[in-house]
């Protein structure tokens, strides 16, 4: 890519842009805790009387909800819960009774570590298919990919898990089926832990990824100027790195980073199957104990991470446009 | 139009056939396979539990000694039939809003599509939990969560599409002519976006399909007495480790049916090579 | 591939074997679903002698860029070419496999798309582009490439060739952007250059500087040159040879002056006819006025005081009598299309009337009875994206037939192939959809849509610039019969002045979104114009081949200006008349006499406007 040097004024429209990004990006956050907090707070019922059983009194039970704060108006619980929520306390778990911050803190290490490792091997692995899917477009490797990819995504988690535990773990005894971690867990040990995980989230990651790398790649490949770039005598390999890729990083990254939101889908189910102590199998238990304060938690996480890396691709998509850039 | 639908089908490549095949296969299965089932669904028939495929239970028995294939023919049925249902109150929904808010256009618009890229923003599974956590999961409510959740992506799709359709200089012309939103909506943008449309509402299904036997697998979904194939999957789960067709069959009976369906929808996209 | 088993045709040279490029019996077949094999090029003979231009002159679909693209070796949508002889200076094109074929295109075969603005990477600078080459055939290293490319924007009158080229395609003007491609081309001294349609989409005023940079550059460079264009009068200026092409086939070729005075065949025959519009007789006058447009100002954006934010059209008024034609003109962002929707109520004015016989009507259409909405019919420029390719001809007709009307039923059918016959498309066109009619018949349809409403008054938007010249020369001519038999006002806005000039019965010229100036067909030759109507006209090639050269260079502006203030002339910025201490302080007057209007200090005084 040529990069001209950004000048001043090109920082200066570059900004508004990308502060004006950012702002959305909060509102929209804003939004979906509103929405969340609406289904999982005022829709359901009455927390203190579900505390309490049928046996309470209606004393007993008029008590607790002032105590939780449930006799006041719906916008100020959702006011002091977002309060509370941005200064790092999002209550106490009706179930564990101890702070959900601790237990988000004691999960949430092992679900990045699970997501960061797929997330590269998808992002390399999808990248090579879908490049070379759209440089063969029409081609047996094209074709032979498309069928592929396209069945893998149509394909539940939980098959793509239960058929590697069979083949690993029941028939080759090679790895675990179980995936404890602990801090204490040895570097090696962790790593033969989460093979299977990895394993099972990338399948589902990089079909999605590297259809649309594909598809934004492909996209370029239409466009006049690389028949112009043909007609010039620029060989094809040139042409894909110098003329299309500097064209197609920007939805490229958006392709990436949409699919990366099927990862907090799968890995729901991937760590349920594999016992794996992270956030995803936490919110599993959580809406089956029916604890709202630590549901609500791992919601707001995982929607202000897809629109983290939804933030994140829009920017280098402003950044790689030359348009906005120069 | 039944002459054009035959040629589609012969012009079909071969992935695109196998796929239909799959979908009318499970589709059959959904409508007459309780009249086919061998057995009562609950029964308890079997003394062993977990047993390989024979010649009284072709697929062998569950982990309650129950006939597998009555239960995996009973089960897609409610699979099929939620998913069929959600989709297309999803497509429903998401389109009625996409085609009000392009003609509409202005505040109305923006409102909406704010409204939805709120929806849009959360992953479906995660807003699956919430509304699962907050409403309960009979069959009626699993149905309405579902489509719920797949309006807002629909609406996207239906609006883009909607909104090129108004640019185009023919809606101009009726507008120009006095035309009310109505006739519009329905004469001049929708039969336009029917194709893609249709493609999409395929999409959803396959979605729904993943979305709601990821939830029964999780225990969350379609709750006894009633199973569909993802309950199937989770209540034989301790069958996994001696590969008992209880847990491998009604797993890949899923797949089966959203691979068909997903082969399907590409091979009839335009633009897709014979 | 022998010469005793083809005969070559007569060619125009004589002597075949000396010339630079040689075609024998080239044919370009596309394989069909069926497995079968069509041509969509079948046996094109020619040659160019060394230096020489050659031109390729064809409607759509007469394959004229696919026998261009031939002589590269490059074919699209997996094309097969094969031919008798495909030979460029000593290679043998035809037998030459891809590798060979990418060592020689952009080194010794280049070629200049019609759309630099689509054929340029967007996320490149125009330099490493331009230069790219050089470097890819190993030519130049990238110094000496970089002094090369400078020495080319120079010759090629481009601004600041020193810095040009760190721009992005997007940060120059389209033709400038078109000059830099012809650089590009030109850069590693080609013995060939092809180039498709290079000035079809400019505007006609920067066509002359272009076609005149293109010419010289290549004269320069003395190589062969392919041009490929549907349009015979930019070809007479440009080429020695012509070669006339419908559907793929070879139709007549000779010596451009020979084809232009003494054309041997029908089709050509009709193309010389086409680009050279007849001059209709003007409607009868004195007849009610049936539109009126009384100084609107329009534009985009909130209104304050009468004024839009982004304010496109200022003050234009008009008159548009019964059965006559007005014609608007106007490059593009002139506001011709604005002025149209403003009429029609679809961009309410922000201030100013419009008025149907004398009766003001609202400015939106929302408030406009349907009565009125029925009178006023607005044709759009593209039949393509105007007809719903999900209804059928009949559907599209009917509906404003029931919606004005209350037609339905067996009246609605009658009435619909009435409408048929009016337009001439036959009865039984009226149950295909749209998208299986051509586009001159699409654009019937098109019309016989606004015309079912039965309106006092046609705007026509552009209405033959998306179609062939032919094809546009009978829409011209259904329209011009309809609206003197049906007495209809019509509202014609074009960019092309010859068009307007032939058919219209006055003609309004827009500039900025200010009428600069107005004038009766029958006061237009011979009298004196605003600068920028002489600029338009000027700017017209004549179908002489002399016309390029004779015309002078345009005379850069008299006055340098940087901003103007809204009220001075708008063309002040590119005026060669300007006078200094009048045009760039005073806003221009507006100069009115013997039914002629002009917007500029020069008209009427001394020193007449015109020149």
């Amino acid at each position: 890519m040529t990069a001209a040097p950004p000048t001043r004024s090109a920082a200066a429209r570059l900004l508004p842009m990308i502060a004006g990004r950012i702002a959305s990006s909060l509102l929209t956050l804003f939004l979906v805790s509103v929405v969340i907090f609406v289904a999982s707070s005022l829709l359901p019922g009455d927390a203190a009387q579900e505390l309490l059983g049928q046996s309470a009194t209606p004393a007993q039970i008029a008590a607790l909800r002032h105590e939780m704060g449930l006799d006041q108006p719906g916008p100020v619980r959702f006011v002091h819960w977002l309060g509370a929520l941005l200064h790092g306390d999002p209550g106490v778990s009706f179930v564990a009774n101890m702070p959900v911050s601790d237990i988000i803190a004691n999960r949430l290490p092992n679900s990045l570590l699970l997501a960061a490792i797929t997330a590269l091997i998808s992002i390399v692995l999808a990248l090579t298919i879908g490049i070379a899917s759209a440089i063969n477009r029409g081609g047996r490797i094209d074709s032979a990919l498309n069928i592929a990819t396209l069945s893998l995504v149509a394909i539940p988690e939980f098959l793509i898990a239960t058929l590697a535990v069979l083949a690993f773990s029941v028939k080759l005894l090679w790895l675990p089926s179980i995936s404890l971690v602990t801090p204490e867990t040895g570097w090696a040990e962790t790593l033969r832990a989460l093979a299977l995980p990895v394993l099972s989230l990338t399948c589902v990651v990089v079909a999605q990824m590297a259809r649309m790398t594909r598809a934004a790649v492909a996209d370029q490949l239409d466009r006049p100027y690389v028949e112009m770039a043909r007609l010039k005598g620029v060989p094809f390999g040139r042409i894909v790195l110098f003329h299309v890729m500097p064209n197609a990083i920007g939805p490229v990254i958006n392709a990436m980073a949409l699919s990366l939101s099927y990862l907090m889908g799968g890995a729901l189910v991937v760590e349920t199957i594999f016992n794996y102590p992270g956030l995803a199998s936490l919110m599993v238990n959580a809406v089956t104990s029916r604890d709202m304060p630590l549901l609500q938690s791992c919601a707001m996480i995982f929607c202000a991470t897809y629109l983290a890396l939804m933030l994140v691709a829009d920017i280098v998509a402003i950044l790689a446009n030359p348009r906005l850039r120069a | 139009m039944s002459g054009a639908l035959a040629m589609r089908v012969r012009n079909m490549r071969l992935s695109g056939r196998i796929g239909l095949a799959l979908v009318l296969f499970w589709l059959v299965l959904a409508v007459g396979g309780p009249a086919l089932a061998p057995h009562p669904v609950g029964a308890f028939i079997d003394q062993e539990v977990f047993s390989g495929p024979g010649r009284t239970f072709w697929l062998g028995s569950d982990y309650l000694g129950r006939d597998v294939l009555s239960r995996v023919l009973w089960g897609s049925r409610y699979t099929v039939f939620l998913a069929l249902g959600a989709a297309l109150l999803a497509v429903l929904g998401g389109t009625s809003l996409a085609l009000f808010s392009a003609i509409r256009g202005g505040w109305t618009d923006e409102i909406l599509a704010r409204a939805m890229d709120t929806l849009n923003s959360m992953p479906s599974k995660i807003f699956a939990l919430v509304l699962v956590a907050a409403f309960g999961s009979s069959l009626t409510l699993l149905l309405l969560i579902a489509a719920f959740i797949y309006i807002p992506g629909n609406y996207r799709i239906a609006r883009a599409l909607a909104i090129n359709l108004v640019a185009m200089d023919f809606v101009q012309v009726a507008r120009a002519r006095g035309e009310g939103a109505f006739h519009i909506a329905r004469y001049e943008v929708l039969p336009n976006m029917i194709h893609p449309l249709l493609a999409d509402t395929g999409l959803r299904f396959v979605f729904v399909v993943l979305l709601l036997s990821g939830l029964s697998f999780l225990g969350l979904g379609v709750q006894p007495p009633y199973a569909d194939l993802g309950s199937l999957v989770r209540e034989n789960i301790s069958g996994l480790p001696m590969a008992a067709p209880a847990i491998i069959v009604p797993a890949l009976a899923i797949a089966s049916l959203t691979v068909g369906a997903n082969l399907l929808i590409d091979a009839l996209k335009p633009g897709g090579k014979a | 591939m022998t010469v005793e088993l083809a005969p070559p045709p007569a060619t125009g040279p004589s002597d075949a074997s000396a010339a630079a490029v040689e075609v024998r019996g080239l044919s370009i077949t596309v394989a069909q679903p069926d497995g079968t094999r069509r041509a969509i090029v079948e046996n094109i003979s020619f040659a160019v002698p060394r230096g020489e231009v050659l031109a390729l002159i064809g409607e759509s679909g007469s394959g004229k860029t696919t026998i261009a693209l031939a002589l590269m070796g490059f074919s699209r949508f997996g094309a097969t070419i094969a031919a008798d002889c495909l030979r460029v200076g000593d290679m043998d094109i035809a037998a030459m496999g891809q590798s060979a074929l990418r060592g020689v295109r952009g080194s010794r075969i280049a070629y200049i798309a019609q759309s630099a603005a689509a054929a340029f990477n967007p996320s490149r600078t125009i330099l490493s582009q331009v230069i790219e080459p050089l470097l890819v055939h190993g030519l130049a290293g990238r110094e000496e490439a970089r002094a090369r490319a400078v020495a080319l924007f120079r010759s090629l009158a481009l601004p600041s060739p020193e810095t040009i080229g760190d721009r992005y395609p997007h940060q120059v003007s389209g033709g400038q952007l078109q000059r830099l491609m012809a650089a590009m081309a030109l850069i590693t001294g080609p013995e060939l250059v092809i180039l498709d349609e290079p000035t079809t989409a400019l505007d006609v005023t920067t066509q002359v500087e272009v076609l005149r940079a293109f010419k010289a550059a290549i004269a320069e460079s003395g190589a062969t040159a392919v041009y490929v264009s549907h349009d015979l009068a930019v070809v007479t200026q440009v080429s020695e040879h012509i070669v006339v092409l419908q559907n793929g086939r070879m139709v007549e070729q000779g010596d451009s002056a020979r084809i232009l005075t003494a054309p041997q065949s029908e089709y050509t025959r009709t193309l010389l006819a086409a680009a050279r519009p007849a001059i209709r007789p003007t409607a009868d006058a004195a007849l009610d006025k049936v539109l009126t447009v009384d100084s609107i100002h329009a534009g985009y954006g909130r209104i304050v005081r009468g004024m839009p934010a982004t304010p496109i059209l200022a003050d234009v008024g008009f008159t548009v009598r019964r059965g006559s034609t007005l014609g608007v003109i106007g490059e593009s962002g002139s506001g011709k299309s604005t002025l149209a929707r403003v009429i029609a109520g679809l961009l309410p004015a922000a201030s100013g009337e419009v008025l149907l016989e004398g009766q003001p009507l609202p400015r939106a259409m929302a408030q406009r009875s349907r009565e009125q909405l029925r009178r006023i019919q607005l044709v759009f420029q593209n039949a393509d994206t105007a007809l719903n390719p999900a209804q059928t001809v009949r559907d599209i007709i009917a509906r404003p037939l029931a919606f004005y009307h209350g037609l339905k039923g067996a009246a609605a059918h009658a009435r619909v192939d009435e409408l048929l016959d009016l337009i001439r498309l036959p009865r039984a066109l009226a149950d295909r959809r749209s998208t299986e009619l051509s586009g001159g018949q699409k654009q019937r349809v098109n019309l016989a849509r606004a015309l079912a409403a039965e309106p006092d008054v046609l705007l026509c938007d552009e209405v033959t610039s998306a179609l062939d010249t032919v094809v546009g020369a009978a829409i011209l001519d259904l329209i011009d019969e309809l609206r003197r038999e049906l007495g209809i006002a019509t509202v014609f806005i074009s960019h092309d002045i010859s068009t307007v000039r032939a058919f219209c019965d006055e003609i309004l010229v827009l500039y900025a979104g200010r009428a600069v100036e107005r004038c009766p067909k029958a006061a237009f030759d011979g009298h004196s114009h605003h600068p920028y109507t002489r600029l338009l006209i000027d700017s017209v090639p004549d179908m002489d081949p002399t016309w390029l050269a004779t015309r002078a260079a345009a005379a850069g502006p008299a006055l340098a200006v940087s901003a103007i203030a809204p009220e001075l002339c708008r063309f002040l910025p590119r005026c060669p008349v300007a006078i200094g201490g009048l045009c760039d302080s005073n806003p221009p007057p507006l100069h009115v006499d013997d039914g002629r209007a002009i917007l500029c200090h020069r008209a009427g005084g001394p020193g007449d406007a015109s020149r």
